[in-house]
């Protein structure tokens, strides 16, 4: 797919480029899928789909919130800064070269973008991964960006949404971007805990360590058509076992027949069905809130433990309440005292005594 | 000695060591037929000179050279440390979902008069072994046994002990069609709600996912020779490099020693190796494991469940930071 970044690349990051757009306005983009060729100024209006085979192209990860968020409106949420290039990396190039070089393409700071805003009015934090910067690779910045969004959203007690998309863990930083996978965890974990929906779009591509993490947690999966989503590549899976893959594996629509996602959503649609998602969800979420300011349905909340409680009163209330009642020595059951009725031998005092059977039953 | 000498496996960079060795053998069936006893001091002289010539070598290998070691077929695996440390051993199988999977064993025991869960990438010893537990590359089935057995040993409130030695989470249709990653994602999830310790002791190769899917514990120790990384260096070699010659080169850059993991505030703390390596005297490295498991373990005696979750918590998001 490289040749579909070739094509596409450099109409990004001009339009992103707040001077003047570099970018001819009758450039064409030929489709992956259906070989047609499109206007780039279609595409862009279409939220990247190619218009006539409904082919969803990967899209940069500031366009992805500004097509998220109510009036393409985000305040960006900040993310503290790591240490750049911890394993003083190198691979014929040095790897904070190949960080600037990406920084200056893209106009981000890394990977995983995270922003702020509302979605059909309900404030939401929502984070979208770049697949142009270093193939959306998840490291240490990546990492810290997904934490810090999530916590964002528990600070401000909103859904969390996640665009995945990924080739896995950033090699060039070793095993610190394998530790991604569970400090990410833990992050997850909190939203939970805190009962915060946790929303995952699997987008074109979703792989490795990405999908082994974060991506694979969330309260509900939805894909866009045809992503790829994935652990292992299937370059990787048939040099292994050297066999034919089966036709779409892998694919979006493989993962919902198998189990693995909840849909497959066009990207026309993706808004509406995550505000709706989110406030069903929240909707719960917020009455559970309502019982922690002491009030439910309206009214205040008790536990049990008002002076002034109201309670309904019903017939059974007179006739379930057992009085206990005085039993004269003379007519309480002892075994072994022979001058009583000896009919219910064994049996209990009440049994033996028709006259004791609850009131009113 | 010698009958081990011959059936050893010996690496590439063992050879001058097998050579010596190999010498002093000849000279010691020489000795036998009688040839005279100036034999002797040069049997003496060329022993001590093999041993040096093992310390040395061990003392200042490659990273790559490591990840040799880390491989060879006569290190001892997850089976080797269970028997050697687990007594009443009881294996458990199945994910209880769809099949079991040998690549991960598992089961309930005593370590030192403690019940314990154990949990271990297995890759067999002989071929036929090794194809039975698919060379130590599990399947999501086994990450879902992991789960399965992780979540018992919070039921019973028994310390966990993994020991992790894969080449990775294995790569096939039917593992992808099961969902390997949310396998993965799930286990080490579950690692990191628990409420009872875990200790892992990454023992021969640490691979990427399917090592961080039972490797997220409270306390990490590494082999003295053992690797760790996010990828292969032969992966690494041949993704980032495009060159799969440039294996060594991945190696030393990827930083997957245990002495960098160390560095980095990855583990906890070092499992010394005898002399040439765990292979060569598979009892004391075991000993050795078993020793720091019991000092690990005990620094959470006494310890309340949300404690020791906070501590597995902080100790994973202070990394890098």
């Amino acid at each position: 797919m490289n040749w579909i970044n070739n094509v596409v690349r450099p109409k990004i990051s001009g339009l992103l480029s707040t001077a003047k757009r570099d970018v001819p306005d009758n450039l064409w983009v030929k489709c992956p899928d259906s070989g047609q060729m499109v206007f780039y100024k279609d595409l862009e209006a279409n939220q990247f789909v190619v218009p006539g085979s409904n082919y969803h192209m990967r899209m940069g990860s500031q366009q992805r919130l500004q097509h998220t968020f109510d009036g393409g409106e985000y305040r960006v949420v900040p993310v503290p800064t790591v240490q750049q290039d911890p394993l003083k990396f190198r691979d014929g190039r040095k790897y904070t070269d190949r960080l600037k070089d990406a920084k200056a393409a893209t106009k981000l700071d890394d990977a995983v973008l995270v922003g702020e805003g509302e979605l059909d009015s309900l404030p939401v934090v929502a984070a979208a991964q770049d697949f142009r910067f270093m193939a959306g690779s998840l490291g240490m910045a990546a990492g810290e960006a997904i934490i810090a969004g999530m916590q964002r959203a528990l600070d401000l007690r909103t859904p969390f949404i996640l665009f995945a998309a990924s080739g896995g863990a950033r090699m060039q930083e070793g095993i610190l971007s394998l530790m991604q996978m569970p400090r990410t965890t833990i992050a997850v974990q909190r939203l939970r805990d805190a009962r915060l929906p946790y929303i995952v779009v699997l987008t074109d591509p979703t792989t490795g360590g990405v999908t082994a993490s974060y991506a694979m947690l969330g309260d509900i999966h939805i894909a866009e058509p045809g992503a790829l989503i994935c652990f292992a590549g299937p370059r990787v899976i048939q040099q292994t076992i050297r066999e034919q893959l089966p036709d779409g594996f892998q694919r979006a629509e493989y993962l919902l027949s198998h189990g693995m996602i909840d849909m497959v959503v066009h990207r026309h649609e993706m808004r509406e069905t995550l505000a709706r998602v989110c406030k069903l969800l929240m909707s719960g979420v917020q009455a559970t809130k309502a019982k922690d300011t002491r009030k439910m349905n309206g009214k205040p909340y008790v536990n049990g433990a008002s002076v002034d409680s109201k309670v309904i009163e019903t017939a059974a209330r007179e006739s379930g309440v057992v009085e206990p009642e005085a039993v004269p020595n003379s007519q309480r059951f002892e075994p072994g005292k022979g001058d009583k009725p000896k009919r219910d031998e064994g049996g209990s005092s009440t049994s033996a005594n028709p006259k004791d059977a609850p009131r009113g039953a | 000695m010698n009958a081990t000498t011959a059936l050893r496996t010996y690496l590439d960079f063992e050879k001058p060591i097998l050579e010596l060795e190999n010498k002093v053998a000849e000279l010691k069936a020489m000795q036998t037929e009688g040839k005279g006893p100036h034999i002797a001091d040069e049997i003496t002289k060329l022993e001590q000179k093999a041993k040096a010539a093992l310390a040395d070598t061990y003392a200042k290998l490659t990273p790559w050279q490591k990840t040799l070691v880390a491989r060879h077929p006569e290190r001892p695996h997850a089976l080797d440390f269970i028997g050697g440390l687990i007594e009443e051993f009881t294996p458990l199988a199945g994910d209880r979902y769809f099949a079991e999977d040998e690549a991960i064993v598992g089961g309930i025991g005593k370590f030192r008069n403690r019940s314990v869960v154990v949990l271990g990438h297995e890759k067999g010893a002989d071929t036929e072994q090794r194809i039975k537990h698919n060379f130590g590359m599990a399947r999501p089935e086994g990450y879902r046994k992991a789960v399965r057995l992780m979540e018992l040993a919070e039921r019973f409130n028994l310390p966990i002990i993994t020991f992790v030695d894969t080449p990775g989470a294995y790569p096939g249709i039917g593992a992808e069609e099961r969902g390997q990653a949310e396998a993965i994602a799930r286990s080490t999830e579950c690692c990191l709600r628990l409420g009872v310790p875990i200790v892992t002791v990454i023992v021969g190769e640490g691979g990427s996912g399917g090592a961080i899917a039972i490797a997220t514990a409270n306390r990490i120790l590494m082999l003295e020779h053992a690797i760790y990384s996010v990828i292969s260096p032969e992966g690494a070699a041949s993704i980032i490099w495009r060159d799969s010659n440039k294996k060594e080169e991945a190696a030393t850059n990827m930083k997957i020693t245990a002495q960098d993991l160390d560095q980095l505030g990855v583990i906890d703390a070092i499992v010394k190796e005898p002399t040439g390596g765990a292979h060569r005297d598979r009892e004391s490295v075991i000993i050795a494991t078993g020793n720091a498991i019991a000092r690990m373990l005990s620094e959470f005696d006494g310890k309340s469940a949300e404690d020791i979750r906070a501590q597995r918590h902080e100790r994973f998001l202070s990394i890098g930071r």
